[in-house]
């Protein structure tokens, strides 16, 4: 019954509105942009992001890709983007619009491609990503992420080193959360981490978030996606 | 102008259920920013809910209401088709009203 009343459906609105929306130096819309599933597909793109994509030879998650996007079709300036801090100018409408593409995905299964030699090789540096650890407490992702029935004060920590079910971990991002009332992309999620780790904070759509990005989304193949989910 | 809401209204049996997200910050006016000066109070004040034109449920709210709220109630004897109305006055003076159809 929470997730009736999800407030990341009023990012939703915002997201669906901006994507119709001329903005930009160029004045467009983004409603050409390919987000793997040809141009103007948003049905089901987000279960299979992150990608390759062969116009940027890149692969990209659906906020570097967006990045993309909004240079290309509306002439924003996209490193002007990633350097905004989360929930600040474009970055929150960044936000809005995750919500609402990963929403039209809801309910469908992850099923991400592994095809490509770069899907493969993103893969393997975010498993090295993932079990690498250093900072000043010496972490790695899989130090709390890697076992399962572990839990920070109340809160279950899934187990991202294998498949951990539908509408858990990766499946579960974007999400609202109640304690901020902010909507989180995986890039914040995974900025967030990184700061648990007290590691430096990776770029936003840097290659490493990218690469773990498809390392636990390949783990997560065949979960329901719920996103954009409820957190506390 | 504030942003709109999102409103459900769905009619089982002889009564209907209305659920509405709102889209307000909800400051308390007890936080406090960067600089450390109080951020000031911003929060809905007055809720009003109508069915076809005929208030029938109005709330005082306060700061201790969370930012993006959800409000679901009750009423008895809404059929489908009868129209919500749901309107809210925060104490900036800000107004929104936003109507939904009960299905």
């Amino acid at each position: 019954m929470l997730a009736d009343g999800n407030p990341a459906e009023l990012f939703e609105a915002k997201g669906e509105e901006l994507w119709k929306s001329k903005r930009g130096p160029k004045a467009a819309t983004l409603e050409q942009c390919n987000l793997g599933k040809g141009p103007g597909v948003v049905k089901g793109a987000f279960v299979e992001l992150p990608r390759w994509f062969a116009d940027t030879a890149k692969v990209q998650d659906l906020e570097s890709r967006l990045l993309t996007c909004m240079e290309n079709f509306q002439g924003f300036d996209a490193k002007a983007i990633a350097n905004t801090p989360f929930g600040k100018g474009e970055q929150a409408n960044m936000s809005a619009l995750v919500a609402w593409i990963s929403a039209e995905s809801k309910g469908m299964r992850f099923n991400l491609p592994q095809a490509h030699a770069q899907e493969q090789k993103n893969y393997e540096l975010g498993k090295r990503a993932f079990y690498y650890r250093g900072g000043s407490h010496d972490f790695s992702c899989a130090s709390c992420h890697g076992e399962s029935d572990k839990r920070i004060r109340m809160q279950d920590l899934p187990n991202l080193t294998g498949n951990p079910g539908d509408g858990v971990g990766f499946a579960a991002w974007p999400a609202y959360r109640l304690s901020n009332g902010q909507l989180w992309g995986m890039q914040q999620r995974l900025n967030d981490c990184f700061r648990q780790q007290r590691f430096p904070y990776p770029g936003f759509a840097s290659d490493v978030t990218i690469a773990l990005g498809v390392f636990m989304g390949v783990n997560a193949k065949g979960a329901e996606s719920v996103a954009p989910a409820l957190k506390r | 102008m504030a942003d709109p809401m999102r409103i459900r209204a769905q009619s089982a049996g002889d009564k209907a259920t209305i659920r509405v997200l709102m889209s307000h910050e909800m400051e308390t006016g007890q936080r406090k920013d960067g600089a450390g000066k109080i951020i000031p109070a911003w929060h809905i004040q007055e809720v009003v809910a109508a069915l076809n034109g005929k208030t029938v449920m109005t709330a005082q709210w306060g700061p201790s209401v969370a930012k993006n709220p959800f409000l679901q109630f009750n009423v008895r004897g809404a059929k489908a088709g009868d129209k919500v109305t749901i309107s809210w006055t925060d104490n900036k003076g800000d107004k929104r009203t936003d109507e939904a159809t009960v299905s």
